[in-house]
Formats: C-alpha cells, sequence, structure tokens
C-alpha cells in the first residue's frame, strides 16, 4: 500500500517537542508531524488505544491528551480589557474572575488570524490559549495590535505543559487528585488549586471535544509533566482512562462541530461564512475586523459552512470536491473524517448559500466518482445534559 | 511476528496465497497494524482485470487511505463481501481476512515476490529494528 497521511517523523531539525515526548514514544504512541510538532496520533491497541477506542473512551468514560503543543498568551495591565476588546470579537467585558470564552482573533478583512478560547484570570489579566501551528504568528498580531494600551503582553507557550481530561468522567478522575470542589466549577469557568502536590495550578474546564472536562496547566519541565501525566492516567484507571492522540481529538471535534484552523477558519474565510456569529458582538462599538463584516453582512453571504453524511459508500476528507446533482463542482470538503461514536462518515463543506439547505443532496468527489451525501444539521453530536 | 509460510509477500505488504492457477490475497499484519483501525476497504468487482504492480483498489483507516497493489496479473473470480460491513475483521485477524481471489494469468509472477522469512526481515528494517 502506499499512504497518504501526514509526513512521518524521522525527519531531523526544527521538529518541536513537548514536555511528554518521551513518554509518548515510550507507550508506543504513533507520531506525526503537526504544524511542526512531534504529536502522538494514536496509541498502541494493546494498551486498549487506537483511534476508535479513544474516541469512544472520551464520549463514554474519560481520555487524556497531551495538547502541550498550544500557545498562551498573558494579557495583563491596567488596559488589559480594552487591549482583548479591540483584537477579539466576542465581548470580553462580559467575563467574570474565573470565566472563559471562545472567541477569534481578525484580520481588518474580517477573516481569522486564529480562533482563541480567552480566559479572564484577574481583575486586569487575560489568558489567550491558541493554536499550536499559529502560535508565533498569534503572539505577533496581539503584540503589535496592542501597543497602544497600557497592557503588557506576554508569551507563556513554553511555559506550560497542558493536559485535557476529557469525557464524561473527567471531573472525577481530575477530582482524585486536587483539593478543590470541582463541580462548583461550571462549564467554561476556571479554578486554580493545588494537584498532584503542586500549588496554584489552573484548570479550566475547557476542552476541544464536544464533552464536559478539564485542561490543565502545569510546569512544563518533563519530570513534573511526566509525573502529572502518570498520575491522571493512574486515577482514570478506574474509569476506563486512556491516552488520547491527535486522531481521535480531530474526531471528536469534528463530530461536535468545533472548528480547525485551516479548515473551517482561515485568512481568507469570514466570520458569517464560518457561522461563527454567536461569538461576534458587533454590538462592541469597534475592534479590528468589525468594518469589513458589516459591509459583507449588508453584501451577504455566497457561502456557508454545512455538514454533510455520506449516503453512499465513500469517506470525504479534507479538500475533497463537492459537487451538485450534475456534477458540477460548488464547493469543497474543509474536514472529513469517519465519525466514531455516530458511526457515520460525515464532513464539513464550504458550499454555495442555495445549497445550505438541510436535507439538500449533494455528491462529494472521491477518487473521481462522485459519492452521494446529504447536507444535515450541526452539530452532528451534542453531548447529552447530565442530570441531578 | 512469524509470517506464515503458506504464501508469498510484497513489499507494499499485501499478501498472495496460491493454489494452482488460482490466488487469495490480503494485507499483512504488518499493514493493519501501520494503519491502525480499518474503516473501509474497496476492491474491485468480479471480472475485473488486475495487473501485477498496480493499484487495484484502497484500504482506508479513520486517517489515511492507503493504495492496494496488485501482487500478480489475474481476474477477480470472487471478493469478500464481509470486509464492505466488517472491515474491523482485517486488523484482528490480517492473514485470515482475504479480500479477493483471483485467477492467475502468469503464475511465475509470484515467483519473485518475498518468501515469509525475507519479508519479516524486509518489515524489521522499515520500522528501524
Amino acid at each position: 500500500m502506499s499512504s497518504v497521511e501526514a509526513t512521518p517523523t524521522g525527519i531531523p531539525t526544527k521538529i518541536r517537542k513537548t514536555a511528554l515526548n518521551a513518554v509518548h514514544r515510550q507507550m508506543g504512541a504513533k507520531m506525526v508531524d503537526f504544524n511542526g510538532w512531534d504529536m502522538p496520533v494514536e496509541y498502541p491497541a494493546a494498551i486498549g488505544c487506537g483511534i476508535i477506542n479513544e474516541h469512544m473512551a472520551v464520549r463514554t468514560g474519560v481520555g487524556v491528551f497531551d495538547v502541550s503543543h498550544m500557545g498562551d498568551i498573558r494579557l495583563a495591565g491596567p488596559q488589559a480589557l480594552a487591549a482583548v476588546q479591540h483584537i477579539s470579537m466576542n465581548d470580553a467585558s462580559r467575563l467574570a474572575i474565573g470565566q472563559a470564552q471562545y472567541s477569534a482573533l481578525l484580520y481588518p478583512q474580517g477573516t481569522f488570524v486564529d480562533d482563541v478560547i480567552v480566559h479572564r484570570l484577574g481583575e486586569e489579566e487575560y489568558l489567550l490559549v491558541i493554536n499550536a501551528g499559529t502560535r508565533e504568528k498569534d503572539f505577533g498580531w496581539v503584540r503589535d495590535n496592542t501597543r497602544q494600551f497600557d497592557c503588557a503582553v506576554e508569551n507563556l507557550s513554553d511555559d506550560f505543559t497542558q493536559i485535557a481530561i476529557q469525557g464524561p468522567k473527567g471531573v472525577d478522575v481530575l477530582q482524585k487528585l486536587t483539593d478543590g470542589d470541582l463541580s462548583a466549577v461550571k462549564f467554561y469557568w476556571v479554578t486554580r488549586g493545588k494537584l498532584c502536590g503542586l500549588n496554584n495550578i489552573l484548570m479550566g474546564r475547557t476542552g476541544y471535544t464536544a464533552e464536559d472536562g478539564f485542561e490543565i496547566y502545569i510546569p512544563s519541565d518533563e519530570a513534573t509533566s511526566a509525573t502529572i501525566w502518570n498520575e491522571i492516567l493512574a486515577a482514570g484507571k478506574e474509569f476506563g482512562a486512556v491516552p488520547c492522540g491527535l486522531g481521535a481529538r480531530n474526531t471528536l471535534r469534528l463530530e461536535g462541530k468545533l472548528p480547525l484552523y485551516g479548515h473551517e477558519i482561515s485568512d481568507t474565510i469570514n466570520v458569517w461564512e464560518a457561522g461563527l456569529d454567536r461569538f461576534c458582538k458587533m454590538e462592541k462599538p469597534e475592534f479590528v475586523g468589525r468594518e469589513a463584516l458589516e459591509k459583507a453582512k449588508a453584501a451577504g453571504l455566497t457561502r456557508t459552512l454545512v455538514g454533510l453524511e455520506m449516503t453512499e459508500r465513500g469517506i470525504a476528507r479534507d479538500g475533497f470536491k463537492v459537487l451538485d446533482g450534475s456534477g458540477r463542482e460548488i464547493g469543497y470538503v474543509t474536514s472529513g473524517s469517519p465519525a466514531p461514536f455516530l458511526k457515520k462518515n460525515i464532513a464539513l463543506a464550504y458550499v454555495p448559500v442555495e445549497f445550505g439547505v438541510v436535507g439538500t443532496a449533494v455528491k462529494v468527489e472521491v477518487r473521481g466518482q462522485g459519492v452521494g451525501a446529504v447536507v444535515v444539521p450541526t452539530p452532528f453530536y451534542k453531548r447529552p445534559k447530565k442530570t441531578a | 511476528m512469524a509470517y506464515p509460510t503458506d504464501r508469498k509477500y510484497t513489499k507494499e505488504h499485501e499478501w498472495i496465497q496460491v493454489n494452482g492457477s488460482s490466488a487469495t490475497v490480503g494485507i499483512t499484519d504488518y499493514a493493519q497494524q501501520s494503519l491502525g483501525d480499518i474503516v473501509f476497504v474497496e476492491v474491485p468487482k468480479v471480472g475485473a482485470e488486475l495487473t501485477a504492480g498496480k493499484t487495484f483498489g484502497t484500504v482506508e483507516s479513520v486517517k489515511a487511505v492507503s493504495d492496494l497493489f496488485a501482487p500478480a496479473s489475474g481476474t477477480v473470480t470472487e471478493v469478500n463481501a464481509e470486509l464492505a460491513t466488517s472491515p474491523e475483521k482485517v486488523n484482528k485477524d490480517a492473514h485470515g481476512s482475504w479480500m479477493l481471489k483471483m485467477t492467475l494469468k502468469n503464475p511465475a509472477d509470484v515467483d519473485g515476490l518475498l518468501s515469509a522469512s525475507d519479508y519479516e526481515k524486509f518489515v524489521a528494517e522499515e520500522s528501524g529494528h
């Protein structure tokens, strides 16, 4: 066979590693180059892993991810809020201390620099958690666009090992390792507490899996990182916890219709096309990209992001063409994959607005053949509401 | 892993088990391990002509699409319908999960392929052990 997938590692120099790299390799993880980072894509079947098992663990129990490749930018100072308000499209003034929100940094054209989770850590302190592939670009962007504000901008990306503990049992696992009452921390809120003997550890009830769970930020030295990683897996054993790689991370976020930079959002796609209206507060009088977005809204959308489900045998993959009934090219797949929990083959795609109606039949070109698909409501998966 | 000696192997990680002028084809355990969870197997219909060394189908894992290369030339006589609904069988037992059966155009095609021990060595080198 030949393989059409991410470049194999073993490429010398320039590849970046998280503090847990040796641990992943020791566990036998299959490694891949993800935007310049040597990351685990999945762990071995021999230890109960593999993309499908990892995905299902997160949906039914708990999975543990090394997401240290993501970046962290801290804004602090008397005008930190004003600075955040200028570069972020959501309304950070709504954030109480300890609260977080999903947002995006936009170019003046109303297109995406990156998506981001904005956390308010203090009276005048905000933390932006950004994508791995855009660390340097984002930091430069934030620094260059906030110079006029009395606010310090720091790149803390290398200071933290970030571990995501995701799934309905995620909170139970973390609770075993920390003193504070995690049940008091609502979704998209953060807390600080003692974790495995470490003081003042930031723990946020956030994630990228469309499940409940936490993301923790611990010191990035290898020894501490490995110890905590292993303690989490040990604490999670009774709940069926497994380590999870980028493969499952992608299938989980896809089922939840969470965007991935470079796919659903990019510097050539605007907020309205991506369907992220509810995170964009146009009532804010000013933010980078606002003017262009107003014009774009007035002009009307030409294309829109839709969810597709394959109706015939075949898997839609990133970049595949979307065709209308007569085989004419009308759009493209931004992300496509089998969905392990839903047991369907799904995709997100940009199509002309007129094809964006749920129930519309289209085709996806798979190796030269049009394979039937239908526009479906999104998100494809929504986690069940917790009872009691 | 000791690879079964009742068949020959290709460098593209297919196996071919010959029975007179017919043969059975599948992928190796090394292939299924490298691919991860297999979700889709696409093979040609009965009657299709295969050419040694050319692609004849695809096997897909969650993350990747891989081409299948014909170990020998001939005509497809039977296709394993089970793999359309249960592709994960290939992960569970790659050497026991056949993909297609064929008549061989030139049985000598198979002579040049790798023996079980040669394939083992080849795999050891590939995986850097």
